[in-house]
This record gives structure tokens, sequence and C-alpha cells, in this order.
């Protein structure tokens, strides 16, 4: 087994020890590969999860059977959800239990099919290195996800003379070959389009396409918006940049995508999250959907042309034939530019100040500049994920490390511990809520032994707080079960585990906190005490189309509503009608 | 769109649980298997798996992506509207001595090609076989006749050569 590690070039497992595993440990014991023990079986998961994003190599846990298996299983969906290479060892009970309700078994196989993207059970020792790399391979290749594979004991401890593994993979994906007539064709759409706009996603940076991306963009002129997971694939610094699309994307962006002719989509699956109303996405633009996997084709949005491909491949192919047919801006180019600026001017992101009462997005946009941008994010999920998304500029791919699909809090500070053993130098920070920082936080405990120096922003606003925001608006602010008035002190719990606590309660003191965490070499736990009641701005209601945007307590006061009607709107629809209030 | 019978032939390796991956495919997803059937091939590593299900085209199209995607899926095809051959076979159990018409079920028989398969002056198990949605008439129509019971294999398919 460690043999065939080797091979594929792990130098870190994530896990925890068990009655099932505890052969496979004996060896470790003795072999050099660097092994970090988590807390909790959910830890590790998410940990492989986090290293495999920054390092762009496949992520490894291992964990013992039955409990220490279903523990991994929301960070197994996690990684499912987002395309994250991840292989996950886990012990079973002897070949001959199985199937015997022993103890700790459980059928893993059968609970994970759903969220792997394949798993195997190992009958033979014979087969083991053989499997362990075809699952390696399978994970990495195609649209990545993770692999489970698990390991009876017996197996695990019969002797077998050591040999060559041999492996020659089966697996084969869609995308392996390129469709030359379909760039032809998608060249042929941007050459005719006027108002053109690239919508990419996390398959941009996941195929290491960003320079592509970056060239495509610049070539035909277009502003460019991305998904949740794809911030970073194009700089945040790019006066063609739009921001974040979708439910909580940016003014510039919904507004391009309603009003574009062209859609490029690369990378992205078009996540309702991003699309909102289905039939009112991009309503007058033919869609161009570059991806690996032919499952998000034609899933959600009706495409006019679609291109199976790695996103690397299919995009250094169409810039490519552009340059052949000597592309040139069309006329209208400039002026839908000018447009887009106008929309990122009138509506830029941004929040009300009140007094010396700490606003979220204030921590957020201070620990860009005290950072100067220079780490890597981490988050949880809800309203610190969605202000971590917005007012952190990321100018880097692989710097933004988020639980997308699945939403699962408590991704995190494990994640955060991950890329800081895949990256040891950069500045790893995950941003969190008083809520998700709960979920996972005896991972200081992995942090501190390991002396990862992870620091954890935690935005305080005693409440779970996307909730509550939806409370608010949707259920006529009845907060029910999702007040935290008895949150522990978190300045307590970072001494318990040998960090460093620090809080700030006023404005001024943010910057004095954030710039004491940054100067410690160790684990630092921020406890930024926010505004309780801030929200997530803008908002598109669920069902609504994108134009449709509620920018909170801001409303539109900032925008000449008459004299951008005509602008902007001409299907008689108001841009700005509020569709809450 | 309208909702229509589809045939499809799934090539697989032969692994004990790649019939589970297909079917939590299709039931994760809300699809409703309506037959499905499962035999080795020429080839021992192989297996040929035959589903049907009713769904509009736009679903079915989901569905060959959803199993294509599968990794030891080897080939998927869609018969639905190819030139192909697709049979179902039938055993039925009937009890000829109540219904008094043991003269009339083997008439039937030997005019619809039917097999008895076994039989005394109690009653019988026949074997019928033939295109799945004429046969399942048919054979409810031996109701009347005393049927019993019966039991049926799903519909296998085979394209037509080149």
């Amino acid at each position: 087994m460690f043999k065939a590690l080797e091979m594929e070039e792990v130098e870190v497992i994530f896990g925890y020890p068990g009655g099932a595993v505890i052969g496979i440990y004996d060896e470790l014991y003795r072999q050099k590969i660097r092994h970090i023990l988590v807390r909790h079986e959910q830890g590790a998961i998410h940990a492989a999860d986090g290293y495999a994003r920054v390092s762009g190599k496949v992520g490894v846990c291992l964990v013992t059977s039955g409990p220490g298996a279903t523990n991994t299983v929301t960070g197994i969906a996690n990684a499912h959800a987002d395309s994250v290479p991840v292989v996950i060892l886990t012990g079973q009970v002897p070949t001959a239990l199985i199937g015997s309700d022993a103890f700790q078994e459980v059928d893993i196989m059968g609970i994970t099919r759903p969220c792997t993207k394949h798993n195997f059970l190992v009958r033979d020792v014979t087969e083991l290195g053989k499997v362990l790399r075809e699952a390696f391979q399978i994970a990495r290749s195609g649209r990545p996800g993770p692999v489970l594979v698990d390991l009876p004991k017996d197996v695990m401890q019969a002797e077998i003379e050591e040999a060559d593994i041999c492996f020659v993979s089966g697996y084969r994906y869609a995308a392996e070959f390129l469709d030359d007539s379909a760039i032809e064709k998608a060249a042929e759409m941007i050459a005719i389009a006027r108002n053109p706009v690239v919508f990419s996603g996390g398959g941009v940076s996941m195929g290491k396409a960003c320079g592509e991306l970056r060239e495509l963009a610049g070539l035909i002129g277009a502003p460019v918006a991305s998904t949740l997971m794809g911030l970073g694939a194009f700089p945040a610094s790019d006066p063609l940049w739009l921001g974040m699309a979708g439910m909580h994307g940016t003014y510039a962006a919904n507004m391009a995508f309603t009003h574009c002719d062209l859609l490029v989509g690369v990378g992205v699956r078009f996540d309702d999250r991003v699309t909102s109303r289905v039939e009112a996405f991009a309503p007058r633009a033919k869609i161009i959907h570059i991806d690996i996997d032919p499952v998000s084709i034609d899933k959600i949005v009706r495409t006019n042309l679609s291109i199976l491909a790695d996103a690397k491949q299919a995009l250094s192919a169409l810039v490519g034939r552009l340059k052949e047919r000597n592309h040139v801006w069309p006329d209208s180019i400039s002026g839908w530019q000018e447009q887009v600026l106008e929309w990122k001017r009138v509506q830029p992101l941004g929040y009300d100040d009140n007094g010396d009462v700490i606003k979220p997005q204030f921590v957020v946009e201070k620990l860009y500049e005290l950072s100067r941008g220079k780490a890597i994010i981490s988050t949880e999920v809800g309203q610190n994920q969605m202000w971590a998304a917005q007012f952190f500029q990321y100018n880097e791919p692989n710097c933004f490390l988020t639980s997308g699909g699945l939403g699962t809090m408590g991704f995190g500070l494990p994640a955060a511990i991950g890329a800081q053993i895949a990256a040891p130098d950069s500045l790893v920070i995950d941003v969190a809520g008083d809520g998700s920082f709960q979920m996972n936080f005896q991972e200081l405990g992995t942090a501190v032994q390991n002396k990862l120096p992870v620091k954890i922003a935690i935005l305080n606003n005693s409440f779970l707080g996307m909730v509550r925001q939806w409370q608010e608006k949707f259920y006529q602010k009845r907060y029910s079960q999702t007040l935290l008035d008895d949150n522990p002190d978190f300045l307590k719990i970072a001494e318990a585990y040998g960090a460093k606590g620090l809080r700030a309660r006023t404005v001024a003191e943010v910057e004095v906190v954030i710039k004491e965490a940054f100067a410690t070499d160790g684990v630092v736990v921020m406890d930024f005490i926010v505004d309780r009641e801030e929200g997530v701005y803008p908002l598109v209601k669920p069902g609504a189309s994108l134009s449709e945007m509620d920018f909170g307590p801001r409303g539109v006061k900032n925008v000449e509503v008459s004299a951008l009607k005509g602008l902007v709107s001409t299907n008689g629809d108001d841009p700005y009608s509020r569709s809450f209030n | 769109m309208e909702a229509q019978k589809n045939v499809i032939s799934v090539l697989v390796n032969n692994k004990p649980d790649v019939l589970a991956r297909i079917s939590g495919t299709l039931s994760g997803r809300g699809f409703n298997i309506e037959s499905i059937s499962a035999n080795v091939t020429m080839n021992p590593a192989r297996t040929k798996i035959i589903i049907t299900t009713m769904g509009d085209n736009a679903t079915l199209t989901r569905i060959l992506k959803q199993i294509s995607r599968l990794v030891d899926i080897i080939e998927v095809t869609d018969l639905t509207g190819r030139r192909a051959i697709r049979r179902e076979l039938f055993l039925v159990r009937l009890n000829w001595s109540k219904s008094g018409c043991k003269k009339k079920i083997e008439a039937l028989a030997k005019n619809n090609g039917w097999k008895i398969l076994s039989g005394d002056e109690a009653g019988c198990i026949i074997e019928i076989t033939g295109e799945n949605g004429v046969l399942l008439n048919e054979v409810m129509a031996l109701e009347q006749f005393g049927m019993e019971d019966f039991t049926r294999t799903g519909v296998v398919a085979i394209e037509y050569g080149e």
C-alpha cells in the first residue's frame, strides 16, 4: 500500500486510527510518509480536501471502519459537489465478517456510492496496489472527485511478496478528445457578438486554465464574472472583472448576464445559486458552454453550443482559432465595456458604516488590506462565506477555499489546516462565523499540535446569521432557533488549545487585532464582535430573475433610477424593482 | 414533452456492484426503472444490462449521460427507435381444472406459439414470449381461464446487424 502511495507521490495523509486500521498504522510507524492526526474524521476529509485545492494534487485521508468511515461522509459529499480529487482509505472488518453486523461494520461502499466518483472494495491483497493507483487516476482525471477504497483488515494483514505494481488504467472519460468543429463554431459566434460576457467557474482553476481565460477575455474584450468556486481564476484587479454573479452577486455581473448577447460559460455547471430563475437567465444571450462533464451540459440551461472538453484545452484552442481569424473587437465592444463600467460605478458592493459597531464586511476588507491580498482564505458557510467572497479581492487561483456546492458548515478550519500543509509559507485565514466555527473547532488541537499557524477570524454576531437574515426577510423576523446568545468564550477556547485568542469590540480594535494575529507565529483565533443584524447584499430572492436585486438597507438610493432605466432596460421590466418590502 | 417507453442497453464490467451503481444512479435522480435485466455476455468479463424506463427525451438524455459517466460502464446504447428486436418472456401458472378449458388453452397455445411446459389434470405452466406491450394484454386475458400467477423477465433487446 505504501509503495503505491509513494508512486503517487503522496506526501501527507490526514487520518485517525482505529481497530480495523491498526495494522496499517503499525506499518505507517515505519514509513516516512507524513501523517496528520486530526481530532475527528470529518476534519481529516476536509483537510485532505483543502490540501488538494491548494496543492493541485490528490488529497488522502485514512480512517477506520464503521463510525470512522461514516464520519467522513459529509466531507466526501462536499468534495464530490465541488469536484475535488481526494482518495479516502477506510478500514473494514475482515472479509469473513462482512455482512455479519460485526463490531464497527458499515456498508461504506453502499453509503458512499452516490457521493463518490467511484469506490472500491479490495478483496485480495494482490489487487491492492493496482486498485490504489486506479483510485488516484480516477480521482484526478476528467472532472475530479472523491474515490473511496475500502480495506478489509485481513486483506491488509496478508503477506505479499514485494513486487512492481503493474498499472494500466482502463478509465476513460468523455472529454478526452476535443471537437474541432465546435471550436470553429464558437469562434464564429464570438465574431458576431456585440455584448459578450465570459462566465468562469471552478473548472477553470481546477483545469489550470487561468492564463487562457485571461487571454480569451482580453482578445474578445468581454467582461468576466464568476461563480463562487471560480473566484481567483480571473484577477479581481483587472478592469474587465465584474465580480461574482448570482444570488449574492454584484450588480454589474447580474446586469451583464441579463443584457449580454453572448455568454461563454467555462467550467461552470449553472448552479441554481447563479442562474436563479432559469427562464430569465441571460434572456438575450446565445450561450456557449465549455465543460469537462457531459452531465453538466444542457442540465439546467439550454445552450446554443456545447464544447465537451478540459477548460485549458478548449480555451487555448479557441484563442488560437480566434487569432488565426485575426479577430478584432467589433465597434460595439467599447460601448459595452463602458456600460459595464457604469454598472460597476453606480452600484458597487458596499455597506453602511454606522458608528463604532464593527461591520463584518469591514473586517474582511481589513484582512485583505493588511495581508496585501497575499493570503489563502478558507471559509465556513453562511454570511461569513459570502462576505469573504465579496470583500476580499482574489487575484490568484486556488486561494479561496469554500464549500460551494454542498455548503458544509465546519469546512473552513480543517480546510485551512490542509491548505497550510500544502503551502507552509502562506498566510492562511479561515473566515468563520460563530456558528460554523463550533462545528469543527476541535481541529484547533490538530493545528496547534502540528504547528500550523492558521488564523481564524470569527465574524461573531451571536446568530446563525444567514438563516436569521432569511427569517428577517421571508419569515417576518421570527428568529426560530438562530440565536446563539450563549456562545462560549472563544478566547478561552483558543487558550485551552494552546492557541492565542484576540478580541475586537470596536472598529479601532480591528486593525490592532489583525496586525497582532499576523505577527504571531502560531494559531490565532480572532473574535470580532460584529453588527448583529447585518445582512448579505445584494440579494436575489430564490425564484426571482437576476435583474431583481435587493440592496438591503442601502436600497437603491445611490442609483439614478430614471437615468439608468432607459439605458439598461429594453424589455419594459424594471431592473430596480425590489422583490420585497 | 411526451413520455415514451425507452430501451437502453448498457455494456459493463462484470463486477458485483455495477448493477447497484446503475440502479442507484437512476433512483437517486428520480428516474423510475420499469424493467431491468442483466446477464453475462459472450465475454465473461462483461455484463449486458437492458433497462426500460418511461420518460421524455430530455429525461432519457440525462439518464444516458449519468450512466455513461460511471466508471465501470463500457458502452451505453439507446435502443429506443432503433432497428432492434425486443422480447420479453412470461411464465404463467394456470389452473384449468376449475375453469374447465384445458382444450381451449391447448388450442390457444398451438395457435400463438406458446409452450406448455408442464401440465396435468389440475393445471399447467406456460411459456410465452413476445413483444412486450402486446404480450402483457395477451397474458392478462388468461385471467378468465384460471391464471393464478405469472412471472416475467423484463425486456431483452438486440440490435440488427449492420
